[in-house]
């Protein structure tokens, strides 16, 4: 760098560059049920006729056996955490202050877990293995989205052991 | 959300990263010159005027000897059309997409040249530089590019 080049930086230092890219997503068919099943307050999922395993989000196609799923299931609002993580950094766009926890909710009956926050007590209370179940937000706010569960609140009941939830994690 | 006949949901969805990025030396000076209505180019080792401005020398590979100022005129070596300008284009009307070669540049610059129709912007066209009445160092200080009579 010569003096000459040295000499003319002044304070334009930085530049905005955002990256925005812009879709219109076709929820599916399978979705689409579930995301009206949360207008109506109700969790959704589907089960295999070859594995019995229940997909939450339902799924068209059974990821393991390939086949076309089967009847639709209405699940509890009750579930275990599997795995979680503690929200400590803020980034734009952040609807909840941190710190915050995003877990993996088993809901009883399903094999896999649905990605929700967990709220309603401290985040270091938070561990695998808590019995949740979903805080939904009023009938007159329900919406066609995950969000119109507001959060999962822990019930209180005593953890599952880890042992039975091994392999849904 | 939309609900197309079929029963299927659909919604719009954007994805975006609100990146910043640092210019470093060169486009540091660059963007600060531009805010001052001033163009810069970058002088190589072997004489040549890069504009816009690299840090290095794009053949060599060396150190840029320094940045000077570039002419505000030059010729159009390629261009293109954009019919439907979108509300990022900084021209709202119909314009060209332009490589512009600027008097004693080695290189061409992509800018938007404002005119009728792609026949009115030939290669070879000479343009001149209309700058922004408002800058805040960014390349959309440079409103567009003109044809010269």
């Amino acid at each position: 760098m010569s003096e000459a080049t040295k000499a003319v930086v002044k304070d334009v230092t930085t530049m905005a560059s955002p990256v925005s890219l812009k879709f219109r997503a076709r929820a599916g068919k399978d979705l689409s049920r579930f995301l009206r099943g949360m207008k109506e307050r109700r969790i959704v999922g589907r089960v295999c006729p070859s594995c019995n395993y229940v997909y939450v989000p339902p799924r068209g196609a059974c990821p393991t056996c390939g086949c076309p799923m089967g009847d639709e299931r209405v699940l509890p609002e009750t579930g275990t955490i599997t795995t979680f993580c503690i929200v400590n950094i803020p980034f734009e766009g952040q609807k909840l202050k941190p710190p915050y926890v995003c877990a993996s909710v088993l809901l009883d009956g399903a094999d896999v877990a649905l990605f929700h926050l967990v709220g309603g007590c401290d985040v270091n209370e938070v561990r695998m293995g808590m019995r949740v179940r979903a805080e939904w937000v009023d009938e007159a706010d329900a919406e066609l989205s995950l969000e119109t569960i507001r959060y999962f609140v822990p019930t209180g009941e005593p953890d599952r052991p880890l042992a039975q939830i091994r392999e849904h994690i | 959300m939309q609900q197309p006949i079929d029963g299927v949901l659909e919604a719009p969805y954007v994805m975006e990263y609100t990146y910043r990025r640092s210019l470093g030396p060169v486009m540091s000076a660059f963007f600060t010159a531009l805010r001052d209505g001033r163009l810069l180019g970058a002088r190589t080792a072997s004489g040549k005027l890069v504009v816009p401005p690299l840090e290095w020398d794009p053949e060599t590979g060396a150190a840029i000897a320094g940045l000077e100022p570039a002419a505000e005129e030059g010729v159009v070596t390629a261009a293109t059309w954009v019919a439907a300008p979108e509300p990022r284009h900084l021209l709202q009307e119909p314009f060209a997409y332009a490589l512009i070669q600027l008097d004693g540049a080695s290189t061409a610059m992509l800018h938007a040249v404002a005119c009728a129709s792609l026949e009115a912007c030939p290669v070879g066209t000479r343009v001149k530089l209309v700058w922004s009445e408002s800058r805040t160092g960014s390349l959309r200080d440079i409103r567009c590019f003109e044809p010269v009579n």
